[in-house]
Parts: C-alpha cells; structure tokens; sequence
C-alpha cells in the first residue's frame, strides 16, 4: 500500500506551499460557464465591474414572439456557494409578463426548484430567453398577466404591446423597453 | 474503534502505568492482525507517531463535539480546532462540550478546554475565527485534516486550499482530509486524498440543494404553512421593505416575516404558521439529530486512526472506496463507494504548476507562450487570478474591457506567489498556475 508519510516526517516541512491567493472554485466554474457561453445576436452580457465575473447584467432583445423589440436586463448575482445553489437573477425592469412579477422575480424551475450544480449558465440564459418566446400561464407570477394570456391570447399581446411602450396595463405604470 | 478506545472509568489515582488508560488502543497498536499494513511498525513508533501527528479540526458544533471528543480518546495529543461561533443557548441539548455557564464564549476555546481536562495528556489549540483567516504555512503543520462544518462553501474553500498545497516534490505537502456531515437523520464520513483522489469539488453532486417551492406556487397557490413562510421571506420582504437587508438573526425580521406569513396562511385557509416555523424555514435549520452526529463521528475518527496508524484498512486509496453515506430515516442503511475524481474538476483536474515569469514581460507575452508550452497549448486562453480578470477571451464586453491588460507588465497586474487560472475552450480542464517571478 501506498505509504502517506515517511515515519521521520515530524516537523512539517516550511516550505511554503500553493499560492497565498487562490482563485475560488466559483470563480473557476463561473469561467469556465462564460467560456462556454454561446449567446446568439440577441443576447449579450456586461460587466460593470470585469474583475468581478460573479456579478453581472445579462440583456436580451427578443427577435421574434410576443416581445419582440423589447430590451429587458436582468442582474445575476452569483455566490461563492455556486454550482451548488443556483444564480440569482433578476429582471431590472417592470414589466408585463405571467412569469416575472413587478419586482423583477423570475418563475423558472431550473433557477429554484430543479437547478442542479450540473446546469450551467448556458442553460439559465436560453432558459430565460425562452420565457420571452413562450410565456407560461400555468407557472404563474404575475396572477394579472397569466388570467389575461389565459383568456385571450389578443388581448393579452395587445397589452404587452401597450406595457412595453411605457403604459399602464389594469392600473400598473410599466417601465418602457422598446429598442 | 473510537467505541474501544472509551475507558469504562478514569484510570485510578496514581496509578503506575500511563497507558491504562489506553490498554485497549494497545491491543491495537501493537499487534499483528491479519489487516495491518505490512509497512506498519507497530509498537512504540506507531504509538508515538499517533502522539506527536498534529491533527487539524474545524467546525466544533454539533458533530465537532463528537469528533473532538473522539479524537482525543483515539490517542492522538496535538489537536488544533477552529470554529468561529459562539456558544448559544439552543446548542446545550446537543453540543455536550458545552455547559449553560459557556453561553456567549468561543467554541473552539470551551470545547478545548473541557476535552483538555478530561483527557489528560492532551493539548488542543483552539483557534476562534474562520479557517480562511489562516495561510498555507499554517494548514501545511498539520499531518490530518478533520472537518466537521455544517457549510458547503467552507468545505469547499478547505478543499481547495489542500489541493493546491500539494507539491508533487514533497509527499508531506498531501493533507488528508476526512469530511464529516450530517443533516438531520442522514449523513456522511468521506476521506480526500488531495490530487490523488476525487475531492470535494468532484463530489459537489453529492450534496442534495436545499428542496425549494416553484415561486409561481408560493405567489399564487400556497397549499402548506411554509409556503406562506417562504412568500414572505421572497417576495413579500421585496415588495414592502426593499431597502432594509433581512437579518435572519434580527427578532424584528424575523416577527414582520412571522406576522406577514400569518396573514397570508389565513387568507387561504392553512393553519400551523409559528414564529419558530418561521425562524426554522427562513434560516434552513435542518434539526440536527444527536445519533446521526455520533455515528458520522465515529467514522470520521475511525478513519483518522486508520490512516495515522495504518492498523487496517482505511478509507480514500486510490480505486479504494472513499466515501460512505449513512441514512437513518427508515431503518439503518449505510453505503460505501468509491466516488470517481472528475477529470475536468475545476479544483483537482489540474495541479497547479509553478510558473517562472519576468516581472517585465507582458500579458500578451504570457499569453503566447501558453500556446508554445508542449504539454497542452492554449490557443486562446482567458486567465485571471482571485481579484482580477486578466483576460477573457469571452464574453465580447469582458475581452473588450481585459484587452487594456494585454500590454501591461505581468508585475503591474499579478503578485509573487499568486495563483493564475487558465480555460481554454479545446480543455475541458482548468490549468492553474503559482506565478515565481524571476529575479
Ligand atoms: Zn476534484
């Protein structure tokens, strides 16, 4: 069997070992998600702060569905216990949407109940992207938005429409976001 | 063996042999059973090398009590613990360390002392603080590392912290490290050869998330009290008081987050909302069970001795089992296995490698010679250290705003000593880096 010390080895040796300052092993895995980040023209990412690639502002200008000409940000905040628990993301305008309430709290499983440190960052970006693409009733945040899809997919365009110029839709004042 | 190592009673006064105590140990110790290594020198070298071996301990909660206890009724006689906590009032049922006199004092200064008094011969260093505040020539005194700590990024930190110690030129610089968690009636004993077997960040899978509610069910159906709890810690909080950070430990969060709960579980009809439910979810205290603790620590130190002595089989060889789960929630069950290192481990995948660079050469320059090293070329590598960014290939706005750096003198933007990591995207695998300056 392997031998883990030689029976003289009392004091330790001073050599002095690895380095004093380590890269922590969310920053590594959060390098290597960027890395691997393949966005399309439609999405991009900013950091106030390049130094810091924990925190940064992901801005998505949907080509085509029901949001199409918008430009909706979203913070991510990423904590030293990532992969493990899951990004924080928020979305930094009010907006319209079943899913995104009028705090900019986001319903999408895998960033809650189904992330898994196997996911990537790749994976939470398409994920939102596809919350602009097909907007999801039955997974409701803002109770109002998801009642009006529900009921009429018209109406409920009509007044996506009308939110993101800036107008206010059943008395809530929307932040515009039109390109 | 921790179990044998328990004297029935304290050795009586004056009594002529100091081993006494330890006659059970002995047995042990200094025969020849059929799983002892055959390297094993039995005796007194292994008895003494067990005495002088410096053992690292941190986190003296719940399980830390049973380790540090155990660890000193194993024979080893320099043990060092850190913790950062104070004692409170609702450890006393569980953290049997600690008396209702101790409440507000250091962990790791009371548990010391009192395991210090019980068995004597012991010397145990407490250390109140955070096992980051320490250094590598710290970590680097210690024989064996024990953890007991109740956080995933604390083990982690540790884990990598040991990895990147390891220098391939001095077998003394590999710490093993024995990982001991518990949550409420499951549990694990783990042991981590760094570099040389899976580590933590390898097994990072192995840690369930916390179970979470879908939002849109605590926003629009909440069906139990806790997701009346949770509507109010997430969104509630957000909506009426933005401003005011919640402190998890400030009773008057604590009782707006109960009251707000409260109303809401009313609202829809559900009954069972408490203060201290609010408390429980809001802080994710998972109750921890006292047997649970025993028995991970028992393992624990079981391996401790092992691997300090050699005296049987332990746990953590390479393509030797390594980790072994235990759950006690319907019946007893453990299970043990060897968990694969992850080649493309951001942590163990690559061992960081010193790097002789001129102060005044470049970034760029750095970079071009990554493509020329023979063992793996880095066309396009992204590199930074702990606090800067050195370089990224992508995304587009962080090459934009690290392509300044290119020109710049590697001694402007790295320190002696500091460690680079480099991703290149044909590796799966991180390549780090501990930057020597040439002088
Ligand atoms: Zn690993």
């Amino acid at each position: 069997m392997l031998k883990l010390w030689s029976m003289q080895q009392q004091q330790a040796a001073s050599t002095p070992g690895g380095a004093k300052k380590r890269v922590t092993a969310a920053q590594l895995r959060v390098q290597k998600d960027l890395s691997e980040l393949a966005l399309g023209p439609t999405m991009k990412t900013e950091f106030p702060n390049p130094d810091d690639i924990l925190n940064f502002i992901l801005t998505i200008e949907p080509d085509e569905g029901l949001y199409n000409g918008g430009r909706f940000t979203f913070d991510f905040a990423i904590n030293q216990n990532f992969p493990h628990e899951p990004p924080k993301v928020r979305c930094r305008e009010k907006i319209y949407h079943p899913n995104i309430n009028l705090e900019g709290n986001v319903c999408l499983n895998i960033l809650r109940e189904d992330w898994k440190p196997v996911l990537n960052l790749h994976a939470v970006i398409v994920g939102l992207q596809f919350l602009f693409l097909e907007p999801n009733a039955s997974d409701p945040l803002n109770k109002i938005a998801a009642e009006d899809l529900k009921n009429s997919r018209e109406t409920f365009k009509r007044n996506v429409r009308s939110s993101m110029m800036g107008n206010s839709v059943k008395g809530e004042t929307f932040d515009r976001v039109m390109k | 063996m921790a179990d044998t190592a328990m004297p029935d009673s304290s050795p009586p006064l004056g009594a002529a042999d100091p081993r006494t105590r330890w006659r059970y140990l002995d047995n042990i110790l200094t025969r020849k059973g059929p799983f002892v290594d055959e390297d094993a020198i039995l005796g007194e070298p292994i008895i003494d090398r067990l005495s002088t071996m410096k053992v690292l301990f941190s986190g003296a909660g719940g399980l830390g009590c049973e380790i540090l206890k155990n660890l000193a009724l194993s024979g080893f006689k320099d043990i060092h613990v850190i913790d950062m906590d104070t004692i409170d009032v609702s450890n006393l049922n569980r953290q049997f360390l600690f008396r209702h006199v101790d409440v507000g004092r250091s962990k790791a200064a009371v548990a010391a002392e009192f395991v210090q008094k019980r068995v004597k011969g012991v010397t145990i260093t407490p250390y109140c603080g955070k096992i980051q505040d320490k250094d590598d020539e710290y970590y680097m005194q210690f024989g064996l590392v024990v953890c007991g700590l109740d956080s995933i990024e604390a083990r982690r930190w540790i884990n990598a912290t040991l990895v990147g110690m390891v220098d391939g030129e001095n077998m003394d610089s590999m710490k093993p490290l024995i990982d001991g968690g518990t949550e409420g009636f499951k549990g694990q004993a783990r042991v981590v050869l760094p570099t040389m077997t899976s580590c933590i960040e390898c097994q990072l899978d192995m840690h369930a998330p916390r179970p979470a509610v879908p939002l849109c069910t605590l926003a629009t159906i909440p069906r139990q009290p806790q997701h009346c709890i949770e509507w109010a810690h997430i969104i509630a909080w957000e909506e009426e008081r933005k401003d005011d950070t919640l402190d998890t430990d400030d009773p008057e969060h604590i009782t707006w987050l109960y009251q707000k709960a409260l109303s809401r579980a009313t609202e829809y009809g559900i009954h069972g909302v408490t203060y201290a439910m609010t408390q429980g979810v809001v802080k994710n205290i998972i109750p921890a069970i006292a047997s649970t603790n025993a028995i991970v620590a028992a393992a624990c130190c079981n391996e401790a001795f092992k691997l300090a002595t050699s005296t049987n089989p332990c746990l953590g060889f390479p393509e030797q089992n390594n980790y072994m789960m235990y759950s006690g929630d319907s019946g007893v069950y453990t299970y043990t296995f060897e968990h694969m290192k992850k080649e493309d481990c951001p942590v163990c995948g690559d061992l960081p490698k010193t790097l002789h660079l001129y102060p005044n050469s470049t970034l760029q320059e750095l970079l071009d010679s990554f493509a020329e090293r023979p063992e793996a070329q880095l066309k396009k590598p992204t590199i930074r250290t702990q606090s800067t960014s050195l370089y990224y290939q992508s995304p587009a706005s962080l090459e934009e705003k690290t392509r300044p750096n290119l020109v710049k003198k590697l001694s402007e933007l790295v320190g002696d000593g500091e460690e680079l990591a480099v991703t290149d995207p044909a590796f799966q695998v991180t390549f780090r880096f501990k930057v020597a300056f040439k002088k």
